[in-house]
């Protein structure tokens, strides 16, 4: 998303949020609303031309205290592998298993985390990357696990799936906050799972949950489900496609 | 342009791969072979999971081999009865080859095979390619053209199973060209390559047929073959990606024709040195990244079921 698009995003999610204020005194008994700028349905949609993009995250709360998001991706289980020089050539040898990994990662809060929440609560919760707690699922090799899961992380880091840096909670007027997520061209597909939470004198008062569905659309998701589900034709579509083509270019070619 | 690879899920320049597609058609075109052994590596290196770059090329190659068997077959130079025989042993060959990925990939391995096979088989062919070549100019500059041997009498034709190939003018065994293509067909569906520049000179060198038969006949079986593996692959693996296809296809048919055209006005000899140059260079550079320290000890991949 452009930087226009972004503050252009950003309007349209206050201009929300007023209107939810103004709807009902009943809201302001609620100590955190929360929403998304891609409601109503909360999808983040890949189509061929996608490039990554930007969801906002905005709400209101009562009172004082601080905000964090936290946004976890569909939870797999990752094998790590690591290659080790045998016989002159570089070979992976040692693979230790990963459960309970958040395909995806980002965390947003007003405050550095370390001020807000003491590191049991957070590990408890799993904010923050160095939170995560990521157990072992099956281990071919014992010891020296802790350089296989910081391996895991550097390497989600990397690929753009775990945001590195904690983002930023803007908060206004002690009363108003948002906060932009990116989510990258390779986003994990499937149900996420989006924890908005008020904190107070280091612990949660309040949290809400907020609905967020990554998927492919169009051409692209038949493509994909065709390929998973009817396995068998869509191999030979594959080859009466190819056929087609190498014929159809003979035919050109021979005009030429 | 960016276009979204449904099956590899990821984004890449759609300009970037007709480019790719017809760099490697355009070389395939003027050599004679399928370019599945350049392209392969190529789409690894921009980002493509090795096991979706091996299927999908997979499907390409059947495109492309079949508007080059098109044009050879309106020249007559398609031994049909020879490419049945190299199929039979080809549908084998693959399909225990595709069997042979399943596991290896299940079991982390699949990368340093690919990468292994493609080390052994591009030094060898190139490094014999080159000699092979350097003999026959050095020859043409000394004695002129040589006189023409039909072939060479050697062990392999007492081999049983003996059976006549006219087009070829042979009388060999048959499980000459069924071993051959047994082991063009393992290598098709592990390393996604047509086997052409394999195949061309085991035909030549091996079997003894004429060379203006020889590249439609391995085109013809080539069809088939990588058919199967995009099949098998579809099947088994899920990794063929039909938008990567179609956009290297474009491409590549596009080069290819240009190709054959700039290829047809060069000299024979000249044009195998340089595929040999070509061949060996990439041999060369595959195996220094094999024994070089990788930058990234560790790699992470989805741990599937049953594992």
């Amino acid at each position: 998303m452009t930087k226009a698009g972004r503050s252009c995003g950003l309007v349209v999610a206050w201009l929300v949020l007023a209107m939810v204020l103004l709807g009902g005194a009943a809201a302001a008994q609620e100590p955190l609303i929360a929403d998304a700028s891609n409601s109503p349905n909360y999808r983040v949609e890949i189509t061929t031309g996608f490039v990554g993009t930007d969801v906002v995250y905005f709400g209101a709360k009562e009172g004082p205290g601080d905000v964090i998001v936290v946004i976890r991706g569909p939870i797999l289980d990752y094998s790590v592998r690591r290659k080790q020089r045998v016989a002159g050539i570089w070979i992976n040898t040692d693979k230790v298993s990963f459960g309970d990994v958040p395909s995806f990662y980002a965390v947003a809060s007003s405050r550095p985390l370390d001020e807000l929440l003491p590191r049991s609560l957070r590990v408890q919760q799993g904010i923050g990357l160095d939170a995560l707690d990521l157990p072992t699922v099956k281990s071919e090799r014992e010891g020296d696990i802790d350089s296989f899961r910081s391996a895991l992380l550097r390497l989600k880091e990397q690929s753009g799936q775990f945001a590195r840096e904690v983002g930023k909670v803007k908060i206004l007027g002690d009363r108003l906050f948002s906060t932009t997520v990116h989510f990258p061209a390779n986003v994990p597909t499937g149900s996420y799972f989006v924890t908005v939470m008020l904190v107070r004198d280091k612990d949660i008062v309040s949290a809400q949950q907020v609905h967020l569905e990554v998927g492919k659309i169009g051409a692209d998701a038949g493509i994909y489900e065709y390929a998973h589900i009817q396995s068998a034709l869509y191999g030979l579509t594959a080859i009466a496609g190819a056929l087609l083509a190498g014929w159809a270019a003979h035919l050109v070619f021979r005009m030429i | 342009m960016q276009v979204y690879l449904p099956i590899a899920e990821l984004s890449l320049n759609a300009f970037l791969l007709l480019g790719i597609g017809a760099a490697v058609g355009f070389l395939s075109g003027m050599f004679g072979v399928g370019g599945g052994f350049l392209l392969t590596p190529i789409l690894i290196f921009i980002g493509v999971p090795p096991a979706v770059a091996v299927a999908t090329q997979a499907n390409q190659v059947v495109g492309s081999s079949v508007s080059g068997v098109l044009a050879h077959w309106s020249k007559d130079n398609v031994d049909f009865k020879m490419g049945f025989v190299l199929l039979a042993g080809g549908f084998i060959g693959s399909t225990v080859g595709v069997v042979v990925f399943g596991v290896l990939r299940r079991i982390g391995q699949i990368d340093l095979v690919i990468n292994l096979a493609y080390v052994i088989l591009l030094t060898a062919v190139g490094a014999l390619m080159l000699f092979e070549s350097l003999r026959a100019i050095f020859r043409l500059r000394r004695r002129g053209a040589k006189p023409h041997k039909l072939h060479q009498h050697t062990w392999v034709h007492g081999l049983p199973l003996k059976m006549r190939f006219r087009r070829s003018r042979l009388y060999i065994s048959a499980l000459l060209p069924l071993g051959l293509g047994f082991i063009i067909g393992v290598l098709a569906a592990i390393m996604g390559v047509g086997g052409a520049f394999l195949l061309v000179p085991a035909m030549i060198y091996l079997l003894g047929m004429p060379t203006r038969i020889v590249v439609g006949t391995s085109l013809f079986q080539t069809i088939f073959v990588t058919a199967n593996v995009t099949f098998l692959q579809a099947v088994q693996n899920q990794t063929v990606d039909v938008i990567l296809a179609f956009v290297l296809l474009i491409g590549g048919v596009v080069g290819a024709q240009i190709g054959g055209r700039v290829g047809a006005r060069l000299p024979a000899e000249q044009l195998r040195v340089l595929m040999a140059v070509l061949v060996l260079g990439l041999g060369i550079r595959l195996s220094y990244e094999l024994v070089a320290t990788p930058p990234e000890l560790y790699s992470v991949v989805l741990r599937n079921g049953g594992e």
